[in-house]
């Protein structure tokens, strides 16, 4: 791959001196790197982004340098002065923030009241709302939110709210702020607003680090880039030498290991699932696909892209509304659980220990609870029909055990994966959907998960696997669907499955923004 | 894949003694011993039947509300719930002595079951169609109920015909083989409760909705289904206490059952059971109706506690049993 060289003196335009600057900064948890030596600066008045695949990274790396986490080696310095944080309360004395993707604000309480939250103002012993409600005002007036201090946060649509959380950031004068994917919930218009708002820190001379998945607002938005792969630091750029496509390689340059079974011949045969025309509410529109026996079919796109929710509608897990589905040739008219897993379609969850597995129970609970009917007809429990189901279970599935009686939650969490994929494969269905097989799970039996799913499909079923993991994508799929703000973008086949491809159609609009307003 | 890395698995699952499950029978043994040391009156078997007998009540309710609380949910009407299907089940059985006789009894019975199973339909309906909190539900249904028993007894009492007084009375008062019927009632209700708890699907799959809904849920298990008829269970329970109840005092009265759903959640807690659901223990609870009922007999007995103080002890056993069970957990 080539790529530019990383010009680490690269002048951000007319921007100021660095503020902040990290030296070497590496984070591990136990044997595990997560991220090495990592040397980068933010200067006053720019905006800096930070782009890489989903775990890259990013998060660890603005954890650090808000102190919400502590490095294992590296210093970091403000204007030439070493500084060290033992939690994000010394880094926010600092001048340093961070506001957080997720809204962590109180919904019941105003915006005032949520911005003043653990600080608040008094006067002698009463609180003193007139005073956090004129300076709430004023900061608000700062991040251009047309919102009143005293509305309650609930009211307000999530595009406010998370103005309201980065006016929360502003309310001391701050020196960085980190902004983690702050446009992830927003819709098109409301990122517009967003990104004014950022170029408005930064012309009052701000330093900002913005994270995002979406190439084009780095595009439209940054003064400089920083690349990480794999914990990684692959360099800063000029953000003007690099456009989307550009980014995405450099986001992904990694080559495919023998990790993943060979790829199949795909079968000419009639679809074993038919998707037409399902929309699932606040979170996919129209989605249409086909998967064929014998076929692993990829779902990929970044993170927030409907795709859970896409899956979850088809299974009647969440509200949708379908045009038409059929399993094996059978037409599905009401999606239920029970019934889509009669005419042979199970979905497998990414949410292994809130919604897949029980986690205080044993074994056998917890394999039969969903094909509990197929495996045991009749009202009454025969333990010897779930005994045999564990064992066979155990064996196929190669699940580590040390006894029968052991909790789920006390197995590892490659082996609480097998256990789930066992437990959807109990009433041997055609059609499997895997939601994030692999995630979190050590490379063996990631490498075992891999072989299981190309084990069922040259078997005739049909798979599909829904991955943020890009490698396991191109690694596994015949063919590969691509989402983004809840629809479908973009079909890849054959030699058109890779990572670049597959980012490109996830992340950029499809259309190369304009330069940013400021050259 | 190579099996020989896995250790063989045992061919049972093995018995382990789990100290945690055995807590509330230890503790009744305990308070059991205390009262043959504090009183010699105690251990009579006259008082001792008395006791057990006491404590039907609030074990076969317990029954139910151990369903009901396993799923997650709380049911706070049973005590008001009881009032009324004693009221109706009076009503009716007065209305058909003329006509049926002695068999007024049986049909009072009958109306009985149906009233209760149908007032906990209730509860679980609004709770889960309505999509309402059962604390909030159960709160609203359990002053209707009373309301409508006050109104039913006009504020005074409603009695049992005098033609019926005579052979309904052994069903509290009479015995089997020296046990008496309402403790071979507990036994039976805890048996079949105990069966399709721990021995049917559908009781798998409350212990399922109560672990972790989500899971159920995405499991295809029919969620609202399994929490309503866990309400339906209750309200049944409840008119069997019912029917033991009737010969008892042979009236319904405004008071009936008063506070008793802080009784029987109090047995379902200090039996073991969870109370955000997902563990079960059926016999547990019927342990715990013992220990409270024995508390309260070994209080009166003894002249060391003014016996106006049962209810805190009884409260003070709520929260000693749930120290006990944090502290055993945290190992």
């Amino acid at each position: 791959m080539t790529a530019p060289m990383p010009t680490d003196a690269a002048a951000g335009d007319g921007a100021g001196a660095p503020v902040l600057r990290a030296e070497g900064l590496s984070k591990a948890y136990g044997p595990i790197t997560v991220l090495r030596d990592v040397t980068m600066d933010i200067r006053a008045g720019e905006v800096h982004a930070i782009i890489g695949e989903n775990g890259a990274g990013k998060s660890t790396l603005m954890k650090l340098l808000s102190g919400h986490v502590q490095p294992t080696d590296g210093s970091m310095s403000m204007a030439g002065r070493a500084v060290s944080f033992a939690d994000a309360v010394q880094a926010e004395a600092e001048g340093i923030v961070l506001v957080h993707q997720e809204i962590l604000l109180a919904p019941d309480l105003t915006v005032a009241q949520n911005l003043f939250l653990g600080r608040e103002l008094t006067r002698g012993l009463a609180v003193d709302d007139r005073e956090m409600n004129r300076r709430t005002a004023k900061v608000l007036a700062r991040v251009g939110s047309p919102v009143r201090p005293w509305v309650r946060l609930g009211d307000l649509p999530l595009a406010q709210r998370q103005l309201v959380q980065i006016a929360r950031a502003l309310l001391d004068d701050r020196k960085v702020i980190i902004l983690d994917e702050p446009t992830a919930m927003l819709a098109n218009d409301e990122v517009d607003s967003l990104l004014q708002i950022v170029r408005n820190l930064r012309d009052q001379g701000v330093a900002t680090l913005y994270i995002s998945h979406r190439l084009e607002e780095v595009e439209a938005l940054a003064d400089r880039v920083t690349v990480l792969r794999d914990g990684q630091m692959i360099g800063t750029w000029p953000a003007a030498e690099l456009d989307q496509r550009r980014m995405a390689e450099l986001m992904v340059g990694r080559e495919l290991s023998g990790l993943y079974p060979a790829k199949r011949d795909p079968q000419d045969a009639e679809p074993a699932l038919v998707v037409e025309d399902l929309s699932v509410d606040n979170g996919a529109y129209q989605g249409s696909f086909t998967v064929r026996p014998g076929e692993v079919l990829g779902i990929g796109g970044m993170i927030g892209a409907g795709r859970t929710e896409l899956i979850e509608g088809l299974m009647g897990l969440r509200p949708a509304q379908a045009g038409r589905i059929a399993v094996n040739g059978t037409r599905i008219d009401k999606q239920d659980v029970t019934r889509l897993m009669a005419a042979g379609l199970v979905y497998l969850t990414e949410d292994r220990k809130g919604k897949g597995l029980l986690l205080n129970e044993r074994l056998g609970p917890n394999l039969t609870l969903q094909a509990l009917d197929f495996i045991n007809p009749g009202s009454r429990l025969r333990r010897n029909l779930e005994t045999r189901a564990v064992r066979g279970a155990v064996e196929e599935y190669d699940i580590r055990v040390r006894g029968l009686s052991v909790q789920a939650g006390q197995l590892s969490g490659g082996n609480q994966q097998k256990l789930l994929l066992a437990k959807v494969m109990q009433a041997d269905p055609k059609v499997v959907i895997i939601d994030e097989p692999t995630r979190g799970i050590d490379i063996g039996n990631k490498s075992q998960i891999y072989r299981f799913i190309d084990t069922l499909v040259r078997g005739g079923k049909a798979v599909v696997v829904i991955s943020s993991e890009l490698p396991e994508l191109v690694g596994l799929s015949d063919r590969v669907l691509v989402m983004r703000g809840g629809r479908f973008v973009a079909e890849l086949t054959g030699e058109r499955i890779t990572e670049q491809n597959i980012v490109y159609a996830a992340a950029s609009s499809g259309r190369d923004t304009a330069k940013r307003t400021r050259a | 894949m190579s099996s020989a890395e896995i250790a063989v698995l045992p061919e049972t699952e093995g018995f382990r003694i789990r100290w945690a499950d055995l807590a509330p029978f230890i503790a009744l043994a305990l308070i059991v011993l205390a009262g043959a040391l504090i009183n010699s009156n105690f251990m009579a078997a006259n008082n001792l039947l008395n006791v057990i007998t006491r404590s039907a009540f609030i074990a076969i309710i317990g029954v139910g509300a151990t369903f009901v609380i396993a799923t997650g949910g709380l049911d706070l009407s049973i005590g008001s719930m009881l009032a009324f299907v004693v009221g109706i089940m009076i009503m009716a059985m007065n209305a058909m002595a003329p006509s049926l006789g002695v068999w007024a009894i049986p049909a009072g019975a009958a109306v009985a079951l149906v009233v209760g199973s149908l007032c906990g339909l209730l509860n679980g309906l609004i709770i889960t169609v309505g999509r309402i909190e059962p604390f909030i539900v159960t709160l609203g249904t359990m002053g209707i109920f009373r309301a409508f028993i006050t109104w039913m007894t006009d504020g005074g009492s409603l009695s049992i015909d005098n033609s019926l007084r005579a052979a309904y009375r052994p069903v509290y008062f009479g015995d089997v083989l020296g046990v008496p019927y309402p403790v071979v009632i507990t036994i039976v209700v805890a048996l079949i409760g105990a069966f399709v708890l721990y021995k049917t699907k559908y009781g798998r799959r409350v212990t399922a909705v109560g672990s972790n809904a989500d899971v159920a849920r995405f499991s295809g298990v029919h969620v609202g289904r399994v929490r309503t008829l866990a309400f339906v269970i209750q309200g049944f329970c409840v008119a069997v206490a019912a029917i033991c109840y009737v010969p008892r005092l042979g009236a319904a009265t405004p008071t009936t059952g008063q506070l008793w759903e802080l009784q029987v959640i109090t047995a379902v807690v200090i039996g073991g059971t969870l109370l955000r659901g997902g563990k079960a223990h059926i016999w547990g609870t019927v342990a715990g109706a013992l220990i409270l009922e024995v508390i309260a007999n070994v209080m009166v007995l003894s002249d060391m506690v003014s016996e106006y103080l049962v209810a805190a002890v009884q409260g003070a056993i709520i929260i000693i049993a749930m120290l006990a069970h944090r502290f055993t957990s945290a190992r």
